[in-house]
């Protein structure tokens, strides 16, 4: 094979199906209905129905086999419906430590980004609702089911985050520290795929929506003015997505890893992930930006969906840390620690 | 989606580094600077004798899309100067596309053996996006065309072997009907070559055209189809032949300086550094999609539109951030001690503004995206 920007076949089937599940079973009420705590169970054991809890996962440990380009395309569905449900995170969790609970869903797993402090992973993703969490405590990467506190704080990212042990619990040693790259790699690429996801349903809103809103007479969306604060938006998503595929395809055993930035050639998968994840943070705050602003004052309130995008854009990128410390690593793996 | 280029393009790619790094000289490059022109026979010789520049015609069958954007994607990585082989490459391919027989005989040889180039005549001094209202006049005369008129930014006019030359031949008719296009030798009398110096050292050109007389076999597309073929060149322009990777030699130049000096130690720098990278590197996909639509046979003329876009905005974002955090050093130009990035940080300053000008600018690009992709109402 060689240079192809489209999906194959079996994609196109997974992002037909998915994408016309999230539409009929998650839409924007249902995220709204699970806020604060931004999980809905009900929708989770019918995503669970479609396999989604071990199609990452090879054949040979039960999986669908499924590779993570294929997950991609899942990511960015549950992005653009804002689905209130731990996709990306399970995926994570089941692809790093596939035992037959997390293979088949009986119970939900998630990552802990940052390293325990003292024996505590702070701001879990799913960690409230997560039966397992994998993380890494000292020098090794460990995963431990215990008791989901079922509760979490209000939060602009909409998450059900919860600080967790990573010392109580049944505890399982997966690796050394070093096999934790690999993890946050893949939780990067589909949490810019959900980014990507964010950021072009988003779009589409305000679009469908500055073609209905009238003003002086005329549809707001034939303003220059609105047109050219909309027409930066397909680039950026574009190349977001692109840029996101890259990443997956990038993660395949066979890809040599290069990182020659002379030559703008970057191939390395952890390089690769980190660009999609920072790019696709920047687009998802810059679109939904853009597509709340040209609502005007309704864009503002509770009613309209844009605000619900505009608030998970910023907040699901925001809790791997200050993207700063994410450009500032990304620099030394591209330029060298110097 | 698999981003691995072929064998054939690897091959193909390796063989284009070979020779640029043969051919694109330090010395070369001073020379470009100094003198303005951003033309390097030694390099178009070279590529010619691999036969390089006529598998690169747009649209010819000898070579793919693919190797078209590979070509050009490396020639900018490497600062090494396209600017007159894009057009000449872009018109052989309009000739091929929309020429009689005796012009793809007469015209496209000249340019694939790297011997001539061509310099275009479309935006004049009251013309520039609107280009479809220019009033430079060509006039029948029996059977000759008689043409008068004054034309704007014919960069290469002053080393180009042949024309290309926008007219309006019927003034009755609506703006985008009464064009006409011709190609003609730049030899031709009648024809006036001004410089014009631009703040980047770019030397273009202001051209006059006072009774220049030719005949049909200059007239290069249908007679009142100028629109169309200028909207064929365009096709093969937008994105894929250069202008979307300018700031990946400019951060080369420079990581290496910040590096001798350990500004590179500072986060602060390490954010840009890394921000620049990666919108270099997204400009990179989004110029390798519209290639790649090209190459599957369709025209990727909005996909270039957010292409040029993209990476022209992102290209002048990364020399104002390198230049705020080179500091003063940031303001010294080429040859002059200590200045950051050897005088790259300067020149790149001077030089980003033009690229969301020229092309189309990035309002024209953001009018086509909303019209055209987006399906906003047209309002004008």
């Amino acid at each position: 094979m060689a240079f192809d920007l489209g999906f194959t076949a079996d994609q196109t089937t997974i992002a037909d199906l998915f994408n016309g599940f999230f539409t009929n079973e998650s839409p924007a009420e249902v995220a709204r209905a699970a806020e604060p705590l931004g999980f809905d169970a009900t929708l989770w054991q019918k995503a669970l129905g479609l396999g989604v809890a071990g199609m990452a996962v090879p054949e040979q440990h039960g999986g669908g086999g499924a590779s993570l380009s294929d997950a991609v395309i899942v990511a960015e569905a549950v992005g653009a419906s804002i689905a209130p449900i731990p996709v990306v995170e399970h995926i994570i969790a089941a692809r790093a430590h596939p035992i037959t609970d997390l293979v088949e869903g009986n119970v939900i797993g998630t990552v802990a980004l940052t390293p325990a402090v003292d024996g505590t992973w702070s701001y879990v993703p799913a960690g409230a609702i997560a039966d397992i969490v994998i993380g890494v405590d000292g020098n090794e990467v460990v995963a431990v089911c215990s008791s989901a506190p079922g509760i979490a704080p209000r939060n602009h990212a909409c998450q059900p985050l919860a600080h967790r042990s990573s010392r109580h619990g049944d505890r399982t040693v997966l690796g050394n520290v070093s096999s934790f790259e690999r993890i946050v790699a893949e939780w990067n690429t589909l949490t810019a795929a959900a980014l990507v996801g964010i950021a072009q349903r988003s779009l589409d809103i305000v679009v469908q929506y500055v073609k209905e809103r009238h003003q002086f007479g005329v549809p707001v969306g034939s303003f220059q003015a609105v047109q050219h604060g909309l027409a930066d938006l397909p680039g950026l998503i574009d190349g977001s997505r692109i840029l996101t595929h890259k990443a997956a395809w990038a993660s395949q055993p066979d890809i040599e890893q290069v990182v020659e930035p002379e030559f703008n050639e970057y191939t390395d998968f952890t390089v690769v992930s980190s660009m999609a994840f920072l790019f696709a943070g920047e687009t998802a705050v810059h679109a939904t930006d853009r597509s709340l602003h040209f609502h005007g004052g309704y864009g503002f309130s509770e009613e309209y969906d844009i605000q619900m995008y505009y608030r998970r854009a910023r907040g699901w990128r925001l809790i791997a840390g200050d993207p700063r410390n994410e450009y500032v690593a990304l620099a030394d793996k591209m330029f060298g620690g110097n | 989606m698999d981003f691995a280029l072929s064998p054939d393009a690897v091959a193909y790619r390796n063989l284009v580094r070979t020779i640029i790094a043969d051919t694109v000289t330090d010395e070369a490059i001073n020379e470009i600077h100094r003198t303005g022109t951003f033309d390097l026979p030694a390099l178009n010789f070279a590529l010619a004798k691999h036969g390089l520049l006529e598998r690169a015609v747009p649209g010819m069958g000898k070579g793919d899309p693919i190797e078209l954007w590979i070509l050009f994607n490396e020639l900018e990585k490497a600062g090494a100067p396209y600017d007159g082989i894009a057009v000449s490459l872009m018109i052989a391919g309009v000739v091929n596309a929309v020429g009689t027989e005796e012009q793809k005989q007469r015209i496209i040889p000249s340019i694939v053996s790297g011997e001539a180039g061509v310099c275009m005549g479309y935006s004049e001094p009251d013309y520039g996006s609107d280009v479809a209202s220019i009033v430079t006049r060509a006039v029948r005369d029996g059977d000759s065309w008689i043409i008068n008129g004054a034309k704007m930014w014919t960069t290469m006019a002053h080393v180009a072997k042949w024309l290309i030359l926008l007219t309006r031949t019927d003034p009755d008719l609506p703006k985008h009907r009464g064009l006409t296009m011709f190609i003609l030798p730049m030899d031709t009398p009648g024809i006036t070559v001004k410089p014009v110096h631009t703040m980047a050292s770019e030397h273009t050109n202001a051209t006059w055209y006072d009774d220049v007389t030719v005949g049909d076999e200059a007239v290069l597309g249908e007679m009142n189809g100028g629109w169309r073929t200028m909207t064929v060149a365009l096709a093969f322009e937008r994105g894929v032949m250069g202008g979307t990777n300018q700031g990946v030699p400019l951060l080369t130049h420079f990581t290496k300086w910040a590096q001798r000096v350990g500004l590179a130690h500072d986060p602060a720098v390490k954010v840009e550094m890394a921000k620049a990278a990666i919108d270099m590197h997204v400009s990179t996909l989004l110029t390798q999609r519209a290639a790649w639509i090209a190459a599957s046979g369709g025209l990727p003329g909005l996909e270039g539109s957010m292409a040029k876009l993209f990476a022209t905005e992102a290209y002048q974002r990364e020399a104002r951030a390198l230049q705020h955090v080179a500091a003063q050093p940031g303001l010294l130009g080429f040859h002059e001690d200590g200045a950051a990035a050897d005088g790259f940080i300067d020149y790149d300053a001077r030089h980003s503004p033009v690229t969301t000008i020229y092309g189309g600018t990035s309002e024209i690009q953001r009018n086509n995206i909303a019209e055209r992709h987006l399906g906003l109402p047209r309002n004008r």
